[in-house]
This record gives structure tokens, sequence and C-alpha cells, in this order.
């Protein structure tokens, strides 16, 4: 079958040997097994079980959060010990959230069944129970199985890819599964197939470094309408877009994804779990995963349960720690070192190398740029690589941008040709982050933006509803008084106040009978006084006979005073009489 | 016609140009009009280079007045929360060299923060509550308050009026998905003349 030629590429020591002398080992239970919630891309999962907590093997133990996550399941029986904050493997060494069981030691699986008859199980229950399964692409991304799956209507697919290039040096994870486990892996390209209405073409990607597995796929394949596509081996040709290339000549638009063209490209490690997920009923919960390098004295592949210490693996492969050079997650050209032997292995551990001194030295110094080229010449996205380095180093994104940075697969190429030992791909990828937190940053800040302008806006209306009710307020107070000025005028109010004074006056006949009660009183006053007076004539000093004198004066002069207010007020009396008859 | 253009050349010219005068001007006039632009282009530039933490740091009541007095000629290193990128990015878009930020409106902070409070302690005063520019606090009257740590800009705004002095500006932990590859050492320029000149 024809096959296209990509640009670029590299042809690394493959090193594949050593850890395929040995078919695929188990090993011993792991007291303790660390399962970290983040293992996919997506959201992590959420914890459904509580510390102390009884688990089966299999059971689930964390819940996808939303759709594009996938669940946990226990890899073996035993009790949730923690919930918390573990190293995990990430280039970065930070910690993350796990749920840690410790081991019964029995592994006892809880029940479980797959499909009887898949062909009559409709795609979307196939895609439910592989999402139920936690399966996340095995190959290194971990994007969840289940998503990939179900590119919906306007996404028909037509081409079918399984991706067993296994391009990377060392890796022979994938290589020793399809040796031993080729019948399972078409049952589960069978499952795919169904899943994604028959595709006209299913092509199995394979480079010719792996005759083994070539030879015992095809008698599986057989008059399947399966395809076997064997390709010169060349790193990197397991990329997505690489291997589309390769195996169809369609170049993937930048920004697209397969579906886009029709087309669907998945692991073959992650087909093989599949099939156990539908067609036996487990969950993901081991995979095979690559022990090797010179400082370990057994190179081989093991079914590994997720959530094995890598320092696990280790005790049980013979390792040397001094004849170490550093110890790598993934392979030589795309795994990050681990700076923690307790690291769990996860579902996209394809691959733990511990590479003696020889084999990976330290770095080299840095060297300025020759710009002797070879990195252009090597890269397959067919990118600048020196351009990009200039750029990355002045922090000029928008050139970078405007250079495919993005299109980088970060396959590590360039940095591998570089005579100058220039960490190419590290600065790329410190750029990519660069440009990320820069687009997020400014998503946050237009956020701010708006809801800045939205708060000056409400302090505003705020102002105004403050203003329009004051106004109102005024309004209603002028009203009010307009209102009382219009009942009368102003002499109006004091004629009435003037009455009302009057009312409260006494009558002018009580007024006369109080005077006359007066004069009567002072009368008698004056009586009394004379009556004192006449009696005095004869036993008193003269003093005294001037003081009761005195006193019948002033009784005599008070006498007059009433007499002369009760003739003053019949006068008044009189005349306000007069006045109404003449009216 | 035609005569009297080629009998008089020069009235003919004068009278063509001044028509020509008129019609473009009339056009020129009319488009002026028509597409005429609403507000201060350069202000929206700037104001989208400026980071919106709204802090008033650099004396003006938030980034879009600050943006409007760069267009004015105000100097533009007076942004401690956006830094030496923010003035580099507005020298690159104004096409002058770009100064070191002003020391006298703050220094650039190495690590993001936002506004904590520590809620045992709040009295329910909501002074924090006007304080805050994007509206990042709730709580009411003799009730808790809180923040909300996705909205905050660590603006600083609400710790001045805090009676009890219950809010701290905490440091924002990075996340494992938010973290990014550090920068590779740089270039050491060795070369081997170097090297054994060393010795």
């Amino acid at each position: 079958m024809k096959t296209w030629v990509t640009p670029g590429g590299v042809h690394p020591p493959e090193n594949k040997q050593q850890s395929l002398t040995l078919p695929i080992g188990n090993l011993p239970l792991p007291d303790k097994l660390v399962i970290p919630l983040s293992q996919h891309i997506g959201a992590p999962a959420v914890p459904c079980v509580e510390v102390g907590k009884k688990v089966l093997k299999g059971q689930k133990i964390a819940e996808a959060a939303g759709s594009v996550s996938v669940p946990l399941h226990a890899p073996t029986s035993g009790t949730i010990t923690a919930i918390e904050h573990r190293p995990i493997a990430h280039s970065s060494g930070m910690l993350a959230p796990c749920i840690e069981i410790t081991s019964d030691g029995r592994d006892k699986w809880q029940k479980y069944e797959g499909f009887e008859d898949y062909e009559n199980a409709t795609p979307a229950a196939l895609v439910k129970a592989i999402s139920e399964a936690g399966i996340a692409g095995m190959g290194g991304a971990g994007f969840p199985s289940a998503v990939k799956l179900n590119p919906g209507f306007h996404h028909p697919i037509d081409t079918l890819i399984i991706n067993a290039t296994e391009c990377e040096p060392y890796i022979t994870a994938d290589d020793s599964v399809i040796r031993e486990r080729a019948a399972e892996i078409v049952t589960g390209i069978g499952i795919l197939s169904h899943m994604l209405g028959r595709p006209h073409n299913i092509l199995i990607g394979i480079e010719d470094n792996k005759p083994e597995a070539i030879a015992a796929l095809e008698p599986h394949v057989a008059e399947s309408g399966i395809s076997v596509v064997s390709f010169p081996t060349k790193y990197p040709s397991g990329g997505e877009k690489q291997l589309i290339y390769i195996l169809t000549g369609k170049e993937l638009p930048s920004n697209q994804i397969p579906a886009d063209i029709g087309m669907l490209c998945i692991n073959i490690g992650t087909t093989y779990a599949i099939k156990r997920a539908i067609v036996n009923g487990e969950p993901l919960i081991s995979r095979v995963t690559t022990m090797t390098g010179e400082a370990c004295g057994i190179n081989r592949n093991y079914e590994t349960l997720i959530g094995t210490p890598v320092s696990h693996l280790l005790t049980h492969s013979d390792f040397d720690q001094d004849a170490c050079s550093r110890l790598i997650m993934g392979g030589p050209m795309m795994g990050f070192s681990l700076t923690d032997t307790d690291v769990p292995v996860v579902k996209t551990t394809n691959c733990i190398l511990a590479p003696s001194h020889q084999e990976i030295p330290d770095n080299q110094p840095v060297q300025p740029c020759i710009r002797c080229g070879l990195c252009a010449e090597a890269c397959p996205a067919s990118l600048l690589p020196q351009q990009l380095y200039w750029y990355s180093q002045a922090q000029d994104h928008d050139r970078l941008e405007a250079h495919n940075l993005f299109d980088c697969i970060e396959c590590g190429a360039c940095s591998y040709v570089c005579p100058s030992n220039i960490p190419l791909v590290q600065h790329y990828r410190h750029s990519k982050g660069q440009i990320n937190k820069a687009r997020a940053d400014k998503v946050k800040s237009d956020q701010a933006r708006q809801r800045f302008e939205f708060h000056q806006q409400r302090i505003e209306r705020a102002e105004k509803e403050k203003e329009q009710k004051r106004a109102a307020r005024r309004n209603a107070a002028e009203k009010a008084q307009t209102k009382t000025a219009a009942s009368g005028s102003a002499a109006d109010i004091i004629a009435a106040a003037q009455a009302r004074a009057a009312a409260k006056k006494v009558s002018p006949e009580q007024q006369q009978a109080k005077l006359e009660r007066s004069i009567a009183g002072a009368e008698m006053r004056v009586q009394m006084a004379k009556e004192k007076l006449a009696e005095a004539d004869v036993n008193q000093t003269d003093e005294q006979k001037n003081a009761l004198i005195a006193a019948v004066e002033t009784a005599k002069q008070k006498l007059e005073q009433a007499k002369a207010r009760l003739a003053e007020h019949v006068k008044q009396h009189d005349l306000a009489d007069n006045g109404e008859k003449v009216d | 016609m035609i005569d009297s253009i080629i009998q008089q050349p020069i009235l003919a010219a004068l009278v063509a140009l001044v028509g020509l005068g008129i019609l473009f001007g009339a056009l020129l006039g009319f488009a002026a009009e028509k597409f005429k632009v609403e507000g201060d282009p350069i202000v929206e530039q700037l104001d989208e280079l400026l980071p919106q933490t709204q802090c008033g740091q650099c004396g003006f009541p938030g980034c879009r007045p600050y943006a409007e007095s760069i267009a004015n000629g105000d100097a533009i290193n007076k942004c401690p929360p956006g830094g030496q990128a923010t003035i580099n990015a507005i020298a690159n878009l104004l096409d002058v060299p770009a100064p070191e930020l002003d020391a006298e409106h703050g220094e650039e902070a190495d690590v993001k923060t936002v506004a904590f409070i520590r809620e045992d302690e709040c009295i329910g005063c909501t002074k924090c509550i006007q304080a805050c520019p994007v509206d990042a606090i709730l709580g009411a009257a003799k009730l808790m308050h809180t923040v909300i740590a996705d909205e905050c800009t660590g603006c600083d705004l609400c710790v001045e009026p805090c009676p009890v002095d219950c809010i701290d500006m905490l440091p924002v932990a990075e996340t494992i998905g938010q973290w990014h590859w550090p920068a590779p050492a740089a270039v050491a320029d060795l070369i081997a003349t170097d090297r054994q000149g060393a010795h």
C-alpha cells in the first residue's frame, strides 16, 4: 500500500530490543496505590469514596466531572487510606489531589460484565460504556476516548486510523501488546468500526521496525477489511498529523481535528483497553508499561496497575540508582525527568526509562546558534526553528504566532540535531506557556473591564435615582404649600385668628357684673375703714389714726377707680350696641 | 463651446480646477460625516493593553481614564500591576522608547494576589463592597462578606476602608493546570578558547 513521506524527522538509536527479550510480566501487588484524580485532559475526576471505605477491584472511586473527563476505578481491592495532595508524574513536580488505596492483598474483583453482543448495541451505549470504564488516550495525551468516539453527525468518519507507530526510542509497550494480544486488538478495532458506522478505510499504521507485531496482526485482519500499513521507521511518525499524512497523503490543517477531514486516529493500546471494557466489562485499571534503560538489570514490559509507585517498578527491575543519569517518564525525546520515585504510574505512562550516564549524558553546555539550519531540516511540521528561537528569546509573541508556534508538536527533533546543544524545544514550550498565560490574562482583564464598566454604570444609575427622588420630594413640598395658599388670603387668616381670640374674651355683661361686684366690695371696704377710724378716735395714738385715715382714703380711691372702670365699660358697650344698630 | 475653451484656455483651466475643487471638497465633506469615528480609537487600544485592575495606583480612577490621559500625552510608566510588559506594549503601540516603571506609583508585584476576608472577624459594614471597583465582594449590611476570588483583580482598594482590618491580600497559588515550562538557561557564551583561557 502506498505511503507518503513526511518532511524532516530524525533517526535516533532505537534501543527497543532490550525490553522485548521477555514477554509482558506481572509485578507483585504493591502495598499502596496512589491514583491521581487528573490523569487525562479535561476536568479532574471527583472522588465518590471517603477515607476508610473498603473498595473492591474495579469499583468506581471517582466520578467524571463534566463531559470531557473520565471516572477512576480501584486498581485492586483494599481500603481508601487517604485523599490528599501527592507528588504526581508531571513535569512541574507539583503536588496534585490523589486517592491512596492500601491493598488488602486479596485483589478481589467486584462483579462485572461486558456486552454479550456489542454488534447489537447502539453506538451511544458503547460510548457511555467506554466513558464509564475510564478510558483516556493511552498514547500520551490522555484525551477521553468517549469524546473522540462521539464525533457527531456533522463529522462522518470514513477513515479509522489505529496508531501502532510507537516511534519513540526505547518504548515497546504497544509492540509487546500487539505481539501477545493481536486477536483482542482486532476485536477492539471491530468495536470502533461498529461505533463509527463502518468507515471505508481502517488502517493500522505501524513502523517497519516491528516485523513480529506485523506478523502477529496479519492472520487476524485477513478478510476483515483492515489493512496493516507498514512504513519506514523515522522519528516522529507517530504524531497524529504525521501519521495521517503518511497513510493518506492528506495534511491536517492547523487548528483542526482529524474528524474535520473525516478521520479518526486512536492508539492501539487504547483499542485494546476498549475491547477489555466492552467485551469483558473491565474498567481501565492497568496498562502495559515498558521498564527499560541500562541502569535497570531487567528490561521488560509489565502489566502495571494504575497507581503503582515508580519505585515499586524499579525495585523489581534490579535498579541501580548510582548508574542512572536521570529517571525519565516517557521516552528519551518527549519524556520528562522525575524528581521523586514515589510518583504513580498513570493511564498515559507508556515507559519508565532509567538510562545510564553513557546512554543519556547530562546536558552539554549551550553554545550560540551557528545558523547551520539542521533544525529546519529536522522539523516534521516544516516550521522555522531558528526564527522561533529568536522570537522566543525576544518574547515576541505576535511573531511567534505568525510563525505557527502552535503547530509545533514538541517532538524534540530540533534539539536532538542541534550541534550547539540549544534546548530549542524547551524554549518553544516556555513561549507556548507564556502565550497561553497572556491569553488567559487577557480574558480575565476583559472580564474585569466589563465588571468595572458595569460598576460605574450602576453607581451613576443609583445617583440618578437618588436625584430623582430628591426632585420628587421637592415638588411634593412645593405642591403642599400652594395648596394652603389657595384656601384663603392672608387677611382672612388674621381675621379668623382675631375671632378666635375674641371668643376667648368674657362677654360685656359678665364684665359689667364683675365690675359692679368690685364696686360693692370697695364700698364695703370704705365703710369698714370708716368704722375702724371712728373706734380709734377714742383710745389710739396719732400715728395709728393717721394710718387708718390713709386706709380710708385708699379704699375711697379704689372705689372711685372701680366706678370709673364701670362707667367706661358701659360707655363702650353702648357704643358697640349703637354701632350694631347703625349697621 | 469648444471654440470658447480653445480661445480662453486660462479661464477654462480655472473653471475646471475650481469645479474639481468643489467636487472633491463635497466628497470629502460627505465622507467625513458618513464615516465619522466615534471616540478616540487610540484610547480603546491603550485601554486594551492596560491590565484592568482598576487599582488607581496611576492616580486616575480606573484604567480607562489613565488610557485617556496617555492619549493626551501623559507618561506611560505609571502602571505597577501591568509592569514592564505593559509599558513595553504601550511603547510599541505609540512608537516611543519604553521607560522604566515609575517607582513613585508603586513596584511591580512578583506574585499576583487576591483579597481574602477573614470571615470570623467581618462585622458586615459594607465599606469594602463600596470600595471594590469590579463588584467582586459579596455581602450585605451586618452580614458576613466574602470575596469572589475569580473576579478579584488584586487592586488592594478594599484593604484600607476595612475598620477591623480583616482583609488580607493573599498570593494566588499556582495550580498544576496553570503551570508552564520555565525558560531554559540562557546561552552561556562559551567557546573552546575561552574555556582554555579560564584555566
